[in-house]
C-alpha cells in the first residue's frame, strides 16, 4: 500500500456513511442506478454532477424523503432504515437544502428549536439552545445573534442558523445542498472555514454541488455523478477541473470560453437615470446609468436581489420606470401603452430571462409552441388573418430544436418534459435568432448542464461577433469574467462602478458586489 | 415522460368515475328501498327510448354545451366564471326584448340577431366581473356569484314591472310574435320523412350549439387569441413577458364565456318557452360548470358531458314521474356525477397511474 499510514488507519475505521447498491426509479425513468460510495468520517465528500444526474434524489434517500427500491445503507458500520428525516436526524445526519426552511418571524432561537422542544413548555428548551448556540459558535465560528428575526437576516447568516439546526440536533454528518449558490464570494469563504472548522472537529460533511472550483478548494475526495450513475470517486488532490468535468459529462469540455477581442460599435443601448419602485413601494433601481455597444457584451455583476432582476423587467417591457433608455439612439416608452413587452421587441429587444420556467416558457406547452411565443403575431406564423399556421411553427420548431442540438428533438414534447439545459437552449434559439439589436440575457446557464453552458456561451458569443449588443446579468462571477467585455457591477439598485475583465479579478468585483466601493469610484 | 396513455386519460378514468358515482347513487336508491336496476332501466327509456325521450335530452344538452364551453373559454385563461346562471338569465332579456320588439320577416333573421343580443347582454353581464378582476383584482368567482342575484333581482323587476302583460298575474313576458319561432327538430326531420316527436322542445339551436363547439375548438386551438387565452391561463407571469396583455385577455375570456351563457337562451327562452319566465334558465349556468370539469375545458369533451347531463336531467323526471324516488334524489345523482368526475378526479386517477406505471415497468423490464 503507497498512501500514507494516517490514511491507511483510517481504512479500518467504519465509514460514517456507506451505501451499498442503491437504486431508485421513478416510474420508468431511473434516477439511481446501482450507487455505491463509502463517506470516511472527518472528511469532506464532494458530490458533483449535472443536474438530473442524480444527485438530489441520491441525497434524498439518504435524509429519509425516498426510500431506495433496492440497496442498503450503513451509518458507522451499522445498516440503517431510513424510512422519514425523523430517522435520519436519529441516526445523525443533517440536511441543510438549496432553500432554507426556517419560519420568517421567529427568532433563530425559536428556529433551532422547532420541533425538538423538550417540554410543553418552551422556556426551558429555549434556555438551554441559547447556551447550546453559545458553545457552538464558539466552537466553530458559527456567531448568530439568536434572538434576530429570521426576516431580518442576510443569506449567509441564515445558512449558518440551518447548521445551527442541524448541529444542535446532534448531527455528526451534515449534508449541504448547492451552499453556494446564493452567496458573495467572501460569504462563501466564511462557510469554507465553517465547513473546514467542522471537519477538524471530527464532522462528517457530505457538499453537493455544481460548481468544481468549491469541490477543487475544500473536498478530500469528490464522485462524480452521471445519469443516475457514480462514475468515479477519486482523491481531490489527485485531480483536476478539466477532469472532473470530462467524467461529468462523458466527453472534453472547454471550459475557458474562447472569444476574439470585441470591436464595440456605435451605441446600441443607452440608459439614464432609471429609476424603479416595486409593487411594495421599494426603490429597485436608484438611478441606474450604462450604455452597452454594439459588438460588446456588458456584464452585470451583483449578488441577486440588487436590482439586476428589476433592471431586466423594465428593459424587457414589464415593469415601469421613470429616466430615460434609447435604442439605437430612439426614446423607449417606460411608463405609457408602448411599454409592454410587445412593444419591446418590436425595438429589436430580445430576452432571454432569468427564470426560463417562470418566464421564457410555458410549461405544459409543447416546444414548437414555445419556439414562438413572444412572436406568435409575427405575420410568417399566420395561416389567415383568423387561423395561426400550426404547420409552419411546427417546421420552424423542428428546424431550430435541430440546430440548437436540442435533446430530444421532439417540438411534441411539453417544454417540462427537457431537462433545464435543453428549455434553456429552446429559449436561447427562440431569441437569438430573431436576430435583435439588442439581446438581454439572465442567468444563461443556472440550472443548466456543463455540456449546454458551453453551448450557450458560444451562442452568445457569436451573436455579439455579428455585430449586437448584449446585456448579460449573471450571480456567476466566473461566467461574467469569461463572457464580458466590460463589467459593471450593481448593488442595492445602483451601479458601483465597471471593470475591464482583464484589469479586475474576482476579489476586486466582490468587494464592490458587498457595497464596498472600489478605488476611483463614485458611490 | 407521460405516466399512461392518452385514451386513459381521456376515456377510461371519465368512465370509472362515473361508474362509481351510478354505484353509489345505486346504493342510495336501494337505501330508500326501490331497485336501482329498475330505475336505471327507466330513466335510459325515459331520456332515450323514444324520440320524445330523445328530444329533451338534446334540448337540455343544448343549454348545457353553452353554457359548458362558456365555463371551459374562460378557465383556459385561469377566470372561475360561475356567473354563467346570471349571464343566461340577462342573455334571456336581450332575447326576449329583441323578439318583442322587433318586427322580423323570417325566423332565421330572427335567430341570428336573437343570438346578437342574448350574448351581447350576457356579454355585458361579464364585463363588469371581468373588469373588476383585471383592473382591481376583486376575485371574479365571489363578484360573478353576486352578480347571480343581481341578475335574478334584474329580471324580476324587467319581468313585473316592465314586460308582463297588462292584467296578468304571471311574471312573464308576452308571447314572441309567429315570425319568430323556431323550428324543432320535428319540422327540421319531417321533409326529410324522418319522424320525429312534435311535442319535444329540441330545437335548430342544437346546431348552433355544435357550430359554437367548432368555432370554440378553431379559436382556442388555432387562433393568436386562443394561443394567448392559453397561455396566460397557464402563466400569467410568462405571458406578461411575451408581451401578452393580461387586462385585455381577462377581459376578452370572460366577454366570450358570458356571450356564450347568453346566447343559451335562443334555445330556452326563443326555442322552447317563446316568451320570456323567471327561472328559466333553471341551473343550466352552474350544470355548466361540471359539465366542463367533465368535458376537460375541450369542447368535444364538453359535447359528450353535455349529453350526459341532458340524459340525467330527462331520465331523472322521469324517474320522479313515475316512481316515488323524489325529484331530489335525482339531484344527489347529478351530484354524485359532478363530485366524482370533477372533485375526486385524483381518487381514480393515481391508482390508474399506477397500474400503467407497473405495466410500462413489467415490459420493459
Amino acid at each position: 500500500m503507497t498512501d500514507a499510514p494516517k490514511v491507511g488507519q483510517q481504512e479500518t475505521v467504519a465509514p460514517a456513511i456507506e451505501l451499498r447498491g442503491i437504486s431508485k426509479a421513478f416510474g420508468p425513468v431511473q434516477a439511481n442506478k446501482d450507487i455505491s460510495i463509502s463517506v470516511q468520517p472527518g472528511t469532506i465528500h464532494g458530490i458533483i454532477g449535472e443536474n438530473g444526474a442524480g444527485k438530489s434524489t441520491l441525497m434524498s434517500i439518504l435524509y429519509g424523503f425516498y426510500k431506495a427500491d433496492e440497496g442498503q445503507i450503513f451509518i458507522h458500520g451499522n445498516e440503517t432504515q431510513i424510512p422519514d428525516s425523523q430517522a435520519a436526524i436519529a441516526a445523525g445526519i443533517g440536511m441543510v437544502f438549496q432553500h432554507f426552511k426556517l419560519v420568517e418571524n421567529f427568532s433563530v432561537l425559536e428556529n433551532v428549536i422547532l420541533g425538538v422542544e423538550d417540554g410543553p413548555m418552551l422556556r426551558p428548551s429555549l434556555s438551554k439552545a441559547r447556551k447550546s448556540l453559545k458553545s457552538l459558535a464558539e466552537e466553530y465560528e458559527l456567531h448568530v445573534d439568536p434572538d434576530a428575526l429570521i426576516e431580518d437576516l442576510g443569506v449567509g447568516v441564515l445558512q449558518r442558523v440551518e447548521i445551527l439546526k442541524a448541529l444542535y440536533r446532534e448531527a455528526d454528518i451534515l449534508i449541504l445542498d448547492e451552499p453556494t449558490g446564493v452567496l458573495t464570494p467572501a460569504e462563501a469563504d466564511h462557510l469554507f472555514r465553517i465547513l473546514n472548522g467542522l471537519r477538524d472537529q471530527g464532522k462528517t460533511i457530505i457538499l453537493i454541488t455544481h460548481k468544481l472550483r468549491e469541490i477543487m478548494e475544500i473536498t478530500d475526495t469528490v464522485s462524480v455523478m452521471r445519469r443516475g450513475e457514480m462514475t468515479a470517486t477519486v482523491k481531490t488532490k489527485d485531480t483536476n477541473p478539466e477532469h472532473l468535468a470530462e467524467l461529468m459529462v462523458g466527453r472534453k469540455v472547454l471550459l475557458r470560453v474562447d472569444k476574439v477581442p470585441a470591436k464595440p460599435g456605435e451605441k446600441i443601448l443607452e440608459i439614464e437615470d432609471l429609476r424603479m419602485v416595486d409593487d411594495h413601494g421599494v426603490e429597485r433601481l436608484k438611478g441606474i446609468s450604462l450604455n452597452v455597444q454594439a459588438g460588446e457584451i456588458l456584464g452585470i455583476a451583483g449578488v441577486s436581489g440588487n436590482g439586476q432582476s428589476q433592471l431586466l423587467e423594465v428593459l424587457g417591457g414589464y415593469a415601469k420606470a421613470t429616466g430615460d433608455i434609447r435604442i439605437n439612439g430612439q426614446h423607449l416608452d417606460l411608463s405609457g401603452s408602448r411599454s409592454d413587452a410587445r412593444s419591446r421587441r418590436a425595438r429589436g429587444i430580445a430576452h432571454v430571462p432569468e427564470d426560463r420556467q417562470e418566464h421564457g416558457l410555458i410549461m405544459e406547452f409543447p416546444a414548437w409552441q414555445n419556439m414562438v411565443f413572444g412572436y406568435h403575431h409575427a405575420p410568417e406564423y399566420q395561416k389567415n388573418k383568423l387561423l395561426m399556421d400550426n404547420a409552419k411553427m411546427l417546421e420552424v420548431a423542428q428546424d431550430k430544436m435541430d440546430r440548437f442540438d436540442v435533446r430530444p428533438p421532439n417540438p411534441h414534447l411539453a417544454a417540462k418534459s427537457f431537462s433545464g439545459g435543453n428549455q434553456q437552449k429552446i429559449v436561447v434559439a427562440r431569441e437569438i435568432e430573431r436576430h435583435p439589436d439588442l439581446l438581454l440575457v439572465g442567468q444563461p446557464t443556472r440550472g443548466v448542464d456543463i455540456g449546454a453552458i458551453e453551448f450557450i456561451h458560444r451562442q452568445i458569443i457569436d451573436l455579439r461577433d455579428q455585430g449586437k449588443a448584449v446585456l448579460l446579468v449573471s450571480v456567476e462571477l466566473e461566467e461574467i469574467l469569461s463572457l464580458s467585455d466590460r463589467i459593471a457591477v450593481m448593488f442595492d439598485g445602483h451601479i458601483m462602478g465597471e471593470r475591464l475583465p482583464d484589469q479586475t479579478d474576482e476579489r476586486e468585483l466582490g468587494l464592490m458586489m458587498a457595497g464596498v466601493t472600489g478605488k476611483g469610484d463614485v458611490a | 415522460m407521460d405516466k399512461m396513455p392518452k385514451w386513459a386519460d381521456v376515456a377510461l378514468i371519465p368512465f370509472l368515475n362515473l361508474l362509481i358515482a351510478f354505484v353509489l347513487s345505486g346504493l342510495v336508491i336501494l337505501a330508500i328501498g326501490e331497485n336501482p336496476i329498475k330505475a336505471l332501466q327507466m330513466m335510459i327509456s325515459g331520456a332515450l327510448g323514444s324520440s320524445y325521450g330523445w328530444g329533451y335530452t338534446l334540448y337540455y344538452a343544448t343549454n348545457f354545451i353553452f353554457t359548458g364551453l362558456a365555463v371551459s373559454i374562460a378557465f383556459k385563461a385561469a377566470m372561475f366564471n360561475i356567473g354563467g346562471e346570471g349571464q343566461a338569465m340577462i342573455g334571456g332579456l336581450g332575447v326576449a326584448l329583441v323578439c318583442l320588439y322587433i318586427p322580423f320577416p323570417h325566423w332565421s333573421v330572427a335567430l341570428l340577431v336573437a343570438m346578437a343580443g342574448g350574448a351581447i347582454f350576457g356579454a355585458a353581464w361579464a364585463i363588469i366581473p371581468a373588469y373588476l378582476q383585471a383592473r382591481r383584482g376583486s376575485h371574479v368567482v365571489i363578484t360573478t356569484i353576486m352578480f347571480n342575484f343581481i341578475a335574478a333581482s334584474v329580471l324580476n323587476y324587467m319581468l313585473v314591472n316592465v314586460l308582463r302583460v297588462k292584467g296578468s298575474m304571471d311574471p312573464a313576458s308576452g308571447r314572441f310574435p309567429e315570425t319568430t319561432h323556431l323550428p324543432t327538430l320535428h319540422d327540421i326531420l319531417a321533409p326529410l320523412g324522418i319522424s320525429f316527436s312534435r311535442a319535444a322542445p329540441v330545437n335548430v339551436s342544437l346546431f348552433i350549439a355544435l357550430i359554437a363547439c367548432v368555432v370554440v375548438y378553431l379559436l382556442l386551438w388555432r387562433s393568436r387569441l386562443g394561443y394567448e387565452i392559453r397561455a396566460f391561463g397557464l402563466s400569467p407571469d410568462a405571458s406578461v413577458y411575451a408581451g401578452i396583455s393580461p387586462f385585455k385577455i381577462i377581459m376578452i375570456a370572460m366577454i366570450l364565456s358570458g356571450g356564450l351563457s347568453g346566447m343559451m337562451s335562443i334555445n330556452n327562452t326563443m326555442g322552447e318557452a317563446e316568451r320570456l319566465v323567471l327561472n328559466s334558465v333553471e341551473g343550466a349556468g352552474f350544470i355548466g360548470i361540471a359539465v366542463a370539469l367533465m368535458g376537460r375545458n375541450h369542447p368535444f369533451g364538453v359535447l359528450l358531458a353535455a349529453l350526459l347531463f341532458g340524459f340525467l336531467y330527462q331520465g331523472g323526471s322521469e324517474l320522479s314521474l313515475w316512481t316515488k324516488i323524489p325529484r331530489e334524489l335525482v339531484i344527489v345523482i347529478q351530484a354524485l356525477v359532478i363530485l366524482f368526475t370533477g372533485a375526486l378526479d385524483n381518487m381514480v386517477r393515481g391508482p390508474v397511474e399506477r397500474i400503467f406505471i407497473n405495466y410500462a415497468k413489467r415490459r420493459a423490464g
